[in-house]
């Protein structure tokens, strides 16, 4: 195998939140604002405040602009959190700079800005290719959009690109959603991201559904799945996690870290980290996590430590959502000894291979890590 | 001691909720028995569940002092009676305690089943019945109409129903005279051998059992050494007493008093209620009534859900015998659920009372099998089996025969709801017997069915056809051989004793169809795909199929959601621990809940 998803867990990422979307999307559930665009500059200095107070660590492997929408803020603004993280931690030589982007917002001047602050790879939120389906996910942009941003991003010298796409809506169909597929193909990303819709509550779409609207069909989305998993392979994408395929060479650097167990740091509201034996994560309301900075204070909201027998469970939790799976370890052992690890490779959800652990059906990865989570140290666990 | 001439000794007998313990609070009050302050509601109803359902579970008894129109003192020996056909064993044993009993009905709902079934017990066990209406404060109620009903079916003159209003107190004074002018006094011998009823029991931590005993004939003092008719045992009165309603010992009891005894027998089924006391020494030739052991009608599995509770669950059942001896068990082994007790009840209401003491009493989580009843299977060598768990059905190459008990049941209802109910009857293998009208609005009707078939949700079908109006009540009748077969439930080939049910080749299809289409909603999906069948013997008669989980998988898991989704299976986790393995296939705890549960629409 010429990736080796193992290297990253030496790997340092960094993740830097922008939560300012033009209107939010009905299944988000993310920390993010619609109609608080003026509040851009401020969040932004109170990021760059954020990433100096906590200190230079080492050079970034792999940068994230996630969100929210980092694309419908001003690349300038972008530009200048960028350049802060240069200046305090550094950034590798061929580090992957990732931003989230929409296609309504990505024109060629944008995608030309971006390009020349730094950024080398866009992920856009393309969806869908069905314009019924992008209207019940709240989406603003038309299917022609998707292809459009893509070559804006192309032209500017994007060399990576990549499309997020969601199955399993209501209303969408196996027709439609293998047009998506196909559209999505036909634009010639290096990578796609495929999520069945999922019902978060608290969310409008939540809502929805507690009231009787139709939620998404499990069975239905096991079959776009799979359907989509052989038109991607077939199109030479190979899947490298549950829900991301992408063409040799492009996998996405920064999640691999996240899976590898690797660590990461974290900027803006609502963000989590994964540092010094902990899992941390940042005030999730905008307000207060600026003023929280602007005090001269560290905006973290809590922190779950993992150390010891959990560290090694925590490798095993992430791990298994990649394909490669993990190295067995102390904690792959436990688990194939264990009655229920033990029933979940006779019904043929996890094997091993070599000195690996991995979930052979994707879809069935929350059982494998059910198990995972109630294994208790082992005797020989030092 | 009262001279006999001034003791009236009678039982009130009235529907739940018919004002039963607010005549008795009243009574109480105007006697001077309680003082107003002390008075809390329903100070009889001593049991927070007697309180909270409204009906009366053990009897209680009280004495009570009342000057009458003549000037005399009299003693007033208020037994009380619970109101439920389950125990009805227990009102029998109330009602020979007495001379006289008093037949309270609802001014607004009218006559129900269950008073009419007990004023039955009271006239066969010849007692003077005073007739009263009750509740005639209340703006709906049918004084006239609720008498006419009564008289209809008890004889007598509308104007000799007393009108009252125990809430209000109107009428009670009357309904005193009433007691003292037409219950007849005890006629005991005072020179005879020693004989007094024991009509109830209960347990005092400190004190023992507690009789509470009648006495016919002679004298019972303190200090005497008793025997025990039935059971052979003897013992020395320790302490006798009265009950005013506080415990005040007194020397003797003579022909006619009603009071306590208390010998220092610990265990509680060493004194059988129903039993005669006699002297050691002059021991009386007759016992006052055949003693009758209270028989369960009623059995179901009890299983824990956590199996660490089963010596918990032991412990209170064995608490729960102290105050009811009529409660049985036998241990029990189910390989879906685990150990267990088979316990026996006298009907449904009985085993409620049971399980929700359990549960709230003694703070366990239980799992109940459904009801059945006791079968009798007749073996080739003519050999007679009694069958309190489907699962002990011998094959049906192994059996000659198999019959099942039958009840007598009465059903009071508007007359408009007649054909329903006959439907209903019919559809539970019942057989149409006498219809009696109470008056044109109303009528009695008589039925014999299965008692396998009213225990399966048959009440709960009467209330809702009939929007509550009907009442219900029932007494064994016989045993009848019927076409009997066991269907049992197969989760992915291996039968779940738990949901084996014995049941009509009639009905073994629909049930099997039920029991398999209600376990398809409550089984989650699993790794593999899981057939529900039932079947008789190795024939099956109805499958389900829960198919396989094909997808259970978190779509987005990125560096901000690591935690979250980490928690949010933990959760999911502690909630498969509610699980039970039954061969390979988990079943949650709530699945075996609502698969038995019977009133379930069907």
């Amino acid at each position: 195998m010429s990736l080796d998803v193992d290297a990253f867990a030496d790997a340092a990422g960094a993740y830097v939140h922008i939560p300012f979307c033009s209107q939010v999307c009905p299944y988000c559930d993310f920390a993010v604002v619609a109609g608080a665009d003026d509040m851009a500059g401020r969040y932004v200095a109170a990021v760059v405040t954020e990433i100096k107070s906590t200190g230079s660590w080492r050079p970034l492997d792999a940068v994230y602009f996630g969100g929210g929408t980092p694309s419908h803020i001003d690349p300038g603004l972008l530009g200048r959190i960028l350049e802060t993280l240069k200046s305090v931690h550094g950034l590798s030589v061929d580090a992957e700079v990732s931003l989230e982007a929409n296609p309504e917002d990505f024109d060629s001047a944008r995608a030309s800005s971006l390009r020349s602050l730094g950024f080398n790879r866009v992920s856009f939120g393309a969806q869908s290719f069905d314009p019924g389906v992008l209207g019940s996910l709240g989406r603003r942009h038309g299917p022609d959009q998707i292809g459009a941003s893509v070559n804006a991003a192309r032209s500017a010298g994007f060399e990576n690109v990549s499309l997020d796409l969601i199955f399993g809506t209501p209303g969408e169909t196996d027709v439609s959603w293998m047009d998506t597929i196909r559209g999505a193909i036909d634009a010639d990303p290096n990578h796609v991201s495929c999520y069945s819709l999922t019902v978060e509550r608290g969310t409008p779409l939540g809502r929805a559904v507690a009231d009787g609207a139709i939620a998404p069909d499990p069975d239905v989305q096991a079959d776009r799945y799979e359907s989509a998993d052989a038109a991607l392979a077939a199109a030479g994408f190979e899947r490298y996690e549950v829900s991301n395929w992408s063409k040799p060479g492009f996998e996405c650097q920064y999640n691999l870290t996240v899976w590898a167990q690797g660590e990461y740091e974290a900027y803006g509201n609502g963000a989590h980290r994964f540092r010094r034996g902990a899992r941390s994560r940042n005030i999730r309301r905008l307000d207060a996590y600026m003023e929280t900075v602007e005090r001269g204070e560290q905006p973290v909201a809590g922190s779950d430590p993992i150390t010891g027998w959990d560290l090694e469970l925590d490798r095993m939790f992430v791990g298994l959502r990649m394909k490669q799976g993990i190295v067995l370890g102390s904690g792959g052992q436990t688990f194939l000894e264990s009655d229920d690890g033990r029933r979940l490779v006779d019904a043929g959800v996890v094997a091993t291979s070599g000195d690996r652990l991995r979930v052979t059906n994707p879809l069935l990865t929350d059982e494998a890590n059910r198990v995972v989570l109630g294994l208790g140290e082992p005797n020989s666990w030092k | 001691m009262t001279d006999q001439s001034r003791i009236r000794n009678f039982s009130i007998i009235a529907h739940i909720d018919h004002g039963k313990s607010t005549l008795a609070d009243r009574l109480l009050e105007m006697t001077g028995a309680v003082s107003e302050r002390d008075m809390r509601e329903q100070l009889l109803d001593t049991m927070d569940l007697e309180r909270e359902r409204g009906i009366t579970i053990k009897a209680q008894t009280v004495r009570l002092s009342h000057v009458a129109k003549d000037d005399e003192e009299y003693t007033l020996n208020l037994i009380d009676t619970p109101g439920h056909v389950d125990f009805s064993y227990e009102v029998s044993r109330s009602l020979a305690a007495c001379e006289g009993a008093l037949l309270l009905i609802d001014a607004v709902q009218g006559v129900q089943a269950q008073t009419l079934a007990n004023a039955y017990l009271a006239v066969d066990a010849g007692l003077e019945v005073i007739l009263a209406v009750n509740k005639i404060d209340l703006p709906a109620a049918d004084p006239e109409g609720a008498a006419q009903e009564i008289i209809s079916i008890l004889g007598g003159s509308a104007d000799d129903v007393v009108r009252i209003s125990a809430k209000t107190g109107e009428g009670v004074a009357r309904l005193i005279e009433r007691l003292v002018e037409d219950v007849p006094s005890p006629e005991g011998d005072p020179d005879a051998p020693l004989r007094a009823l024991v009509f109830d029991s209960y347990f005092d931590a400190y004190r023992g059992v507690v009789c509470y005993v009648r006495v016919v004939d002679g004298h019972l003092s303190s200090g005497q050494r008793l025997r025990f008719m039935a059971t052979g045992e003897v013992h020395d009165a320790d302490e006798i007493g009265v009950l005013t309603p506080d415990a005040q010992p007194v020397g003797t009891l003579g022909p006619g008093e009603v009071g306590y005894l208390i010998t220092g027998v610990k265990e509680i089924d060493r004194i059988k209620v129903g039993d005669t006391i006699s002297d050691s020494h002059t021991t009386a030739s007759e016992a006052l009534a055949r003693y009758q052991e209270p028989k369960p009608m009623v059995f179901s599995g009890m299983f824990p859900t956590d199996g660490d509770d089963f010596e918990n669950l032991r412990e209170a059942l064995e608490k729960l015998r102290l105050n009811d001896a009529s409660l049985t068990w036998e241990p029990e082994t189910s390989k879906a659920l685990g150990f267990g007790f088979r316990c026996g009840f006298l009907g449904l209401l009985h085993m409620e009372i049971v399980r929700e003491r359990l549960e709230r009493e003694y703070n366990l989580d239980l799992v109940a099998t459904a009801p059945s009843v006791a079968y009798r299977v007749t073996m080739p060598g003519g050999d007679v089996i009694e069958l309190k768990s489907p699962q002990d059905l011998p094959d049906s190459t192994a059996r000659e025969s198999i019959s099942e008990p039958y009840v007598r049941a009465m059903i009071l209802t508007p007359t408009e709801y007649v054909g329903p109910i006959m439907e209903l009857v019919t559809s539970r293998r019942g057989e149409v017997g006498n219809m009696n009208y109470l008056s044109p609005e109303r009528v009695e009707l008589d039925y014999e069915l299965p008692l396998g078939e009213v225990v399966f949700d048959f009440f709960d079908h009467l209330k809702s056809r009939t929007k509550g109006y009907a009442s219900l009540d029932y007494e064994p009748a016989d045993y009848r051989e019927s076409d009997l077969v066991k269907v049992d439930i197969l989760l992915n080939g291996q039968a779940v004793d738990a949901f084996s049910s014995i049941v009509h080749r009639d009905k073994a299809f629909d049930y099997g169809k039920m029991m398999t289409s209600r376990l398809r909603g409550l089984i989650p999906r699993q790794l593999f795909d899981v057939p529900i069948q039932a079947a008789i013997g190795g024939q099956i008669i109805s499958r389900e199929t829960v198919r396989a989980k094909r997808k259970d998988v978190i779509a987005k898991c990125y560096g901000g959601d690591v935690s979250r989704k980490k928690k949010l299976l933990q959760r999911q986790k502690e909630g498969k621990k509610r699980m039970k393995m039954v061969g390979s296939v988990e079943v949650p705890q709530e699945a075996f809940v609502a698969a038995l549960r019977i009133d379930d629409d069907s």
